[in-house]
């Protein structure tokens, strides 16, 4: 009897304390740290406001953790960069479909000094190769994001197991693209980045970037709505309205319209139609 | 140390520049604290009080938990708020992740354990200075509580004081359990991690002397008022 009655009066100040946000119109979308770190959203959801009325609330994850987030059903929208695994969330019922918003690139990020002798290559899986045998120092996000999936790819594609530098040369840090990127400035490591967050990050210290260009560096965004028989909360409509003006000739529009100090940081190439 | 006049440099300008945003920001960071602070100490002092006062079994236990869970780490108590209100959770029905009640939610279970663990000693230590008082004038523990809390108010102002600062400085639970949403969930200590990861170290700290500057004026009042308590208390 106390603790109900504890319990009713925790509700009652927080119903109190906090005033219901009065929002319907609203949809949350879990989408990455690059969205949303290069402040291509801040530019975005205004414009999308404007002529919808609908609130987006983004949550910055990584994708491993952004497409859980859907997953769970906490989440209208799923917008992230990782093929495979949007592939394996829409084949699982996890999201209606999905949608090829965008695309940038990754760029290999290195010190000006370049101890594995990398810099202008076109090959990313020959500078990898060249940074493990140079045994130089390299972070990983090591987080299951989108671009930590990226990386191990290129390790496989390069024949080399990284996990043989643990402790050496090759650091997970388990953290966003940020904060790698931080590491790497402050330990002159070479890293592997999306083009927009390395475009809108400050601390750039002695960083550069030391390839670009290989057609593998390819980084595609997707977009999807959580299913909502799974999860009925879901708001359909609302969220399907947000994926249809992302891939609208309107919000493409809005999409290449993003430039930070005149570059353009993400490309539109959606279809329109579902990608299977 | 250029670095750090600069951000100071910076965390002026910010204040003094009367952004929206960052006001918003600070307003909302000082919504979800007091709120869990109020709600702590609401729940904290009575359980305090009970648990110096009461002679029950499990008592000494229950001391114990309370003292160690002053130290529950944020980003812990964040999953496990996170878990429980997500829709996949026991409590997913009310639809509050995401949102400032999470992080209330998220901060009062930090905060409840120092409010509850810190006034418990306090009332205790008064209770052994004054029982022998306050029994020849017939109360006893039960009916002392309020004669006791009343006594013990400027060092409970302490009390809710260090759980205002536990609330005010962490950020491991309201980033999980908020999501750090701009303009809706964002914080001073969630848009200092954000910045951070930016790379934008100088705005990141800025905002972080706004906090401090904050933090001191919140107890700089309540030092004032606690003066001037004491004052009409000696008159």
């Amino acid at each position: 009897m106390r603790l109900l009655r504890l319990a009713l009066a925790f509700t009652a100040i927080l119903a109190v304390t906090v005033p219901a946000s009065a929002q319907d119109k609203s949809i949350i979308v879990a989408s990455t740290t690059s969205t949303e770190n290069s402040g291509l959203f801040k530019y975005l959801l205004p414009i999308f406001k404007e002529k919808t009325g609908i609130d987006v609330k983004v949550v910055a994850l990584g994708t491993g953790q952004a497409l859980d987030v859907g997953r769970r059903g906490d989440a209208d929208v799923v917008f992230v960069h990782a093929k495979p695994l949007e592939e394996k969330f829409v084949a699982d019922g996890e999201g209606v479909a999905r949608y090829e918003v965008m695309y940038n690139d990754f760029v290999v990020i290195g010190p000006k000094s370049d101890p594995a002798k990398i810099a202008g290559s076109k090959d990313v899986l020959e500078a990898f190769k060249k940074i493990a045998a140079a045994k130089a120092s390299f972070i990983s996000r090591g987080d299951k994001s989108g671009t930590h999936v990226a990386e191990l790819k290129y390790w496989k594609e390069a024949d080399i197991d990284p996990e043989t530098g643990k402790g050496s040369w090759y650091k997970e840090i388990g953290q966003g693209m940020g904060a790698a990127l931080n590491t790497a400035s402050s330990s002159n490591s070479y890293v592997l980045s999306d083009r927009g967050t390395w475009i809108s990050f400050k601390n750039r210290g002695d960083l550069k970037i030391v390839v670009e260009g290989d057609k593998r560096l390819f980084n595609q965004y997707g977009v999807m709505l959580v299913n909502p028989v799974k999860h009925p909360n879901v708001k359909k409509e609302l969220g399907q309205t947000f994926i249809d003006w992302l891939v609208s000739p309107e919000g493409q529009k809005a999409i290449a319209n993003y430039k930070i100090d005149g570059e353009q940081l993400f490309f539109p190439n959606a279809t329109g139609k579902p990608s299977t | 140390m250029h670095d750090l006049s600069h951000a100071f440099s910076l965390a002026l300008q910010l204040a003094a520049s009367g952004d929206p945003g960052l006001w918003q920001i600070v307003g909302l960071s000082l919504q979800v604290t007091l709120s869990a602070v109020a709600i702590s100490t609401l729940l904290g002092l009575p359980v305090g009080a009970l648990l110096a006062l009461g002679r029950f079994p499990g008592r000494n236990a229950l001391i114990v938990i309370f003292n160690a869970a002053m130290g529950l780490p944020p980003v812990v108590v964040g999953l496990v708020v996170y878990l429980l209100l997500s829709r996949s959770g026991p409590l997913g029905e009310f639809g509050i992740l995401f949102t400032p009640k999470a992080m209330v939610i998220a901060q009062s279970i930090l905060v409840f354990p120092i409010v509850t663990a810190l006034s418990r000693q306090v009332i205790e230590d008064l209770w052994a200075e004054y029982s022998e008082q306050l029994r020849s004038l017939g109360s006893n523990a039960a009916k002392s509580i309020g004669t006791l809390l009343w006594d013990g108010r400027f060092s409970l102002v302490t009390v809710v004081l260090a759980g205002f600062g536990r609330a005010a400085a962490e950020v491991g639970a309201i980033i999980i359990v908020g999501g750090n949403i701009d303009g809706f969930t964002r914080t001073m200590t969630t848009a200092i991690a954000l910045e951070t990861s930016k790379g934008d170290l100088a705005l990141a700290l800025g905002l972080g002397f706004v906090l401090l500057m904050i933090v001191v004026l919140v107890n700089g009042a309540a030092w004032i008022a606690r003066r001037a308590g004491e004052r009409l208390a000696g008159a």
